[in-house]
């Protein structure tokens, strides 16, 4: 390739597998040689269709690949709302939708594959969609809400998926599949049978081997579907009986096709002409089509590599699934059906707990061929690289299936061994990556595999000597979680009691803040009673938040940012009586800086004299509940949201908690209030509240999932209690929300259960814990100007009050006072201090 | 020099700064010592330590308002502002070996704390 002359590719065809291209392309250097013209159909940029379906969640922002709409390498160019119309490849060229002429050097086809749509009668009345592109599941939606049954025609893995989305969209609904079992190229009939009872228990309804014969219109649109036997009304259909490779483009310029459909490629992806490769689910490597992305990506990456001369190839997939289907883990792997000769079944079923698990063994008992695993999946992590190891099975393989704590079937993963499928990640990968605090791609596209990676890097450390130490500190041999129980259960009221049952000498700043959390959440009494005062941090200990010249901000509460003219005005006048710096904060409210320790309490006085209360900006604990201004005023609002955040403010106001804890109340989908960047996020409907969990900004921002839809009032207050002191209970000291969510096995699935399914029995003790916090609320600082003995501590030194100290020092900056450049140490008397005391 | 209650002092130049009752148990009151700020501790045993209440590492006049505890057998005080330990017999960092405050003579005569004077300190004594 002559370095003088720059090239151009052309990848047709812009979803996951030809993004994946592109990104491939970049960070391997290929853009310094080639310019890259992306021509994509879809009005948007690669997005993540393996999650299509949580677009009614979270919409069609979060799924993109490319938020910005643009590669970060300008030698990239990105042509969306474009077909490509003809290919010529004697010439080289391409004629576009848009009449435009692209001449390549080497093109790359990445057009994927369309579902396949059975010719029945009907099939193209409106009310008739497949279900593969957000477009799609618009129209869905919107045929959705003038429905009120819908039918999915094909019981696969993604027939499954849109059932679930009709469901989720308020329709009865019904799966018809030709074949007599649910997802019949995973599962075998039992496995089927297990799945079918999960689905239907879900309020689905099933017709397993049954044909579908037209779609029967009235009024011109899509009314019922003919089953033959029987007919079953269906506002909407949905089509999902399969995907066809979409070779069209390649058909008509003379490249060769498999026999059963897509553009026949050799183990490079090249296809019959030189110039020309196919990837993904239009291409067929030895005439074979692969629908899942994992194998498309590793086709982009062979293309990329066999463009910069490398010897990568393509010899096939593990076309192994694991996922999850309304609620129900199944997964199925290897020769699940067991096709080598003289294979032998091993199997537990078990119709009560809902759970079946095949393993499929060689004849001679010691390797694993495949299997199925259906309601607990929990073995495939270790049975998936079993199978293409060839790892010797342990003597009794039924204990890798029986139900955990019956079983001692560990079994350790060879280092060859694939964790991560979709990007082709070993243990051996993630393990020298643990070594350098590297990073791999493991995980990071369905997530799937994400327990079994946190698996081996413990095993790695622990193997290391670097034991993954989870005790508080030198004093505490617990978590936090396991110190919060102690403390439930013992009753204790102090942290001389619990340092000295179950704890050694006399703490240090990490137990006792924590010690001191947690009794505060347990007895909601006031931080500085009981000599609890020794055990807060500074922040807490003096009710303000510490700045770098050891003066204090004071933020009073402002629930929800609602405030008065005549309360903006109080704020104002004692921060220039007290010569305080004023700016707003990101939670809707007024924080005044520079407080000496001795001022708060004058402070305190006059802010509560005017109605005001301690905001806690100070605690681990309920900070603000951020709102927007809802229905009250705002033209597109649904809901009242400033009142719910009002509410919510003043429900969980000083309830302490192992982090700080934010919360949003947006009026309307617009999400003005930023609700999902928060801890608990409320985003209004036309029919109630979205509760979202786990959100937060800082340095690892994440955006809050949702956990319940369309909740009334009552219901969203009951969830968020459960929800809160399930996370006071049981998360980690400093660890937010979103980490704890992630750190539950089983993640935010989890806390549904807990919260929403209530699968612990536990909400009832949950919100009567909460009910007692907010019945016991106090404001802190008001108790605190009502107590001589607290009071006594706020003063500069302790034997000489009136004294300011001399090291705190201000100057003018844009008008305000801010803190003068520290000195060292000073003297009164010997030296002059900085900046006159005030 | 750290003193329990009723140990004999002699010198006038200790400076009363409270009675002990005023400082809590594993807590700190800061005391103006001949114009100096001085961090006074008590430990959970009643001992009673004097350290510069100046904190190097984030140079504001802080540390009696720190937490106190112990690291092994050293009672110490972590700064409120960053968190770094100070040994309160030594005034020596335990995070930096660089890095030492001030200590002053300390003592505990009728249920009153005096201050001393600053105690020869090696080396920088920041």
């Amino acid at each position: 390739m002559s370095p003088h002359l720059r090239k151009t590719l052309v990848v047709v065809g812009h979803g996951m597998v030809g993004h994946r291209f592109v990104q491939a392309a970049i960070e391997r250097g290929l853009t310094e040689t080639h310019d890259v013209v992306v021509v994509g159909e879809e009005p948007r940029p690669a997005y993540d269709r393996v999650a299509l379906t949580s677009f009614f969640e979270v919409g069609a922002e979060a799924l993109s690949f490319l938020p910005d709409g643009e590669y970060d390498d300008p030698r990239v160019r990105l042509l969306l709302g474009t077909t490509v119309e003809e290919l010529d490849p004697v010439q080289r060229t391409l004629r576009l939708s848009s009449g435009t002429e692209v001449a390549y050097d080497e093109l790359v086809l990445a057009t994927g594959a369309a579902p396949f749509v059975p010719p029945v009668p009907g099939h193209d009345l409106p009310g008739c969609f497949v279900y593969r592109t957000i477009e799609d599941l618009e129209a869905i939606r919107d045929a959705a809400a003038g429905a009120r049954t819908g039918v999915v025609v094909g019981g696969g893995l993604l027939g499954l998926e849109a059932a679930n989305a009709l469901h989720g969209l308020g329709l009865e609904t019904h799966v018809v599949e030709m074949a007599p079992r649910l997802m019949p190229v995973q599962v075998d009939d039992a496995g089927g049978a297990t799945l079918a009872r999960h689905v239907e228990a879900l309020g689905l309804r099933l017709h397993t081997g049954v044909a579908t014969r037209a779609v029967v219109g009235r009024d011109g649109r899509a009314a019922s579907l003919d089953l033959g036997e029987e007919t079953v009304e269906a506002d909407v259909v949905v089509f999902s009986a399969g995907i066809r490779p979409r070779d069209a483009l390649a058909r008509a310029a003379g490249l060769d096709l498999a026999e059963r459909g897509g553009v026949l490629v050799d183990e490079q992806c090249r296809t019959s002409d030189p110039h020309v490769w196919a990837i993904g689910e239009c291409a067929a490597p030895a005439g074979r089509m692969y629908g899942l992305v994992a194998p498309g990506y590793a086709m982009a990456e062979v293309v990329v590599d066999a463009l910069l001369g490398g010897p990568g190839s393509f010899t096939g997939a593990d076309m192994s699934t694991k996922l999850k289907l309304m609620g129900v883990d199944v997964a199925s792997f290897g020769d699940a059906f067991a096709t080598t000769e003289g294979a032998l079944e091993l199997v537990l079923a078990d119709a009560v707990a809902g759970v079946y698990k095949k393993l499929v063994v060689s004849e001679d008992g010691r390797r694993l061929l495949g299997g199925i695993l259906v309601g607990d999946v929990s073995a495939y992590g270790v049975l998936r690289p079993m199978v293409s190891s060839g790892i010797e099975l342990p003597a009794n393989p039924e204990e890798l299936i029986l139900p955990a704590g019956r079983g001692g079937g560990e079994v350790a993963l060879p280092d060859e061994a694939q964790v991560c499928s979709c990007n082709d990640v070993s243990k051996a990968d993630i393990v020298a990556a643990a070594a350098c605090d590297g990073t791999t791609r493991a995980g990071a596209t369905c997530g799937s595999c994400k327990p079994l990676v946190k698996k081996v890097i413990e095993e790695y450390y622990a193997a290391q000597g670097r034991t993954v130490d989870r005790s508080l500190c030198e004093h505490f041999a617990m978590t936090r979680q396991e110190l919060f129980d102690v403390v439930a259960v013992h009753g204790y009221t102090g942290f001389d009691e619990v340092v000295a049952a179950h704890g050694t000498g006399r703490g240090c700043d990490v137990c006792k803040p924590t010690v001191a959390s947690v009794l505060a959440s347990q007895l909601g009494q006031h931080v500085l009673d009981q000599g609890r005062a020794t055990l807060q941090d500074t922040n807490d200990a003096y009710l303000a938040n510490i700045q770098r010249n050891g003066t204090y901000s004071v933020v009073p509460r402002i629930a929800g940012g609602e405030i008065t003219p005549e309360g903006l005005i109080v704020i104002g006048e004692v921060a220039r009586d007290f010569g305080l710096y004023t700016k707003i904060t990101g939670g809707q409210r007024i924080d005044l800086f520079g407080a000496r320790m001795e001022q708060l309490p004058d402070i305190w006085r006059r802010l509560v004299d005017a109605g005001f209360e301690s905001g806690h900006a100070y605690g681990k604990s309920l900070r603000t509940v951020k709102s927007c201004v809802g229905s009250t005023w705002c033209r597109y609002g649904v809901q009242d949201s400033v009142r719910m955040a009002i509410d919510l403010e003043l429900r969980y106001r000083g309830l302490r908690s192992p982090h700080k804890l934010k919360g949003g109340v947006s009026g309307c989908a617009r999400e003005c209030a930023e609700a999902r960047a928060k801890d608990f996020g409320i985003i209004a409907t036309e029919k109630g509240w979205n509760l979202y969990v786990g959100g937060n900004g800082g340095a690892t921002p994440a955006h809050a999932r949702l956990l319940a839809g369309d909740l009334d009032d009552e219901t969203l207050v009951r969830y968020l209690d459960r929800f809160l002191m399930y996370y006071i209970r049981t998360a980690d000291r400093l660890q937010r929300t979103a980490p704890w969510i992630d750190s539950l096995e089983g993640g935010l699935d989890r806390v549904r259960e807990v919260v929403v399914d209530d699968a612990l029995g536990l909400g009832s003790e949950l919100e009567a814990a909460m009910a007692r916090h907010v019945a016991g609320y106090r404001d802190e600082w008001r108790d605190t100007l009502e107590d001589p003995d607290k009071l006594q501590r706020f003063v500069s030194f302790v034997n000489a009050p009136d004294v300011p100290d001399p090291h705190i020092g201000f100057r003018a900056e844009r008008g305000q006072e801010v803190p003068a450049e520290p000195t060292g140490p000073v003297v009164l008397g010997t030296s002059i201090p900085v900046g006159a005391p005030r | 020099m750290s003193g329990r209650a009723g140990v004999e002092v002699s010198a006038a130049a200790y400076t009363l700064v409270c009675g002990l009752d005023r400082i809590p148990r594993e807590g700190g009151v800061c005391a103006l010592v001949d114009g100096a700020a001085v961090a006074v501790f008590r430990t959970y045993d009643d001992e009673v330590f004097a350290l510069g209440n100046y904190d190097p590492f984030s140079r504001a006049s802080v540390l009696a308002r720190g937490i106190v505890g112990t690291r092994g057998e050293v009672p110490f005080v972590a700064s409120p502002m960053h968190k770094q330990a100070f040994d309160l017999r030594t005034g020596q960092c335990l995070d930096d070996a660089a890095v030492r405050v001030p200590t002053y003579d300390v003592a505990v005569r009728d249920g009153a704390v005096l201050v001393g004077p600053a105690r020869e300190s090696p080396e920088e004594g920041t």
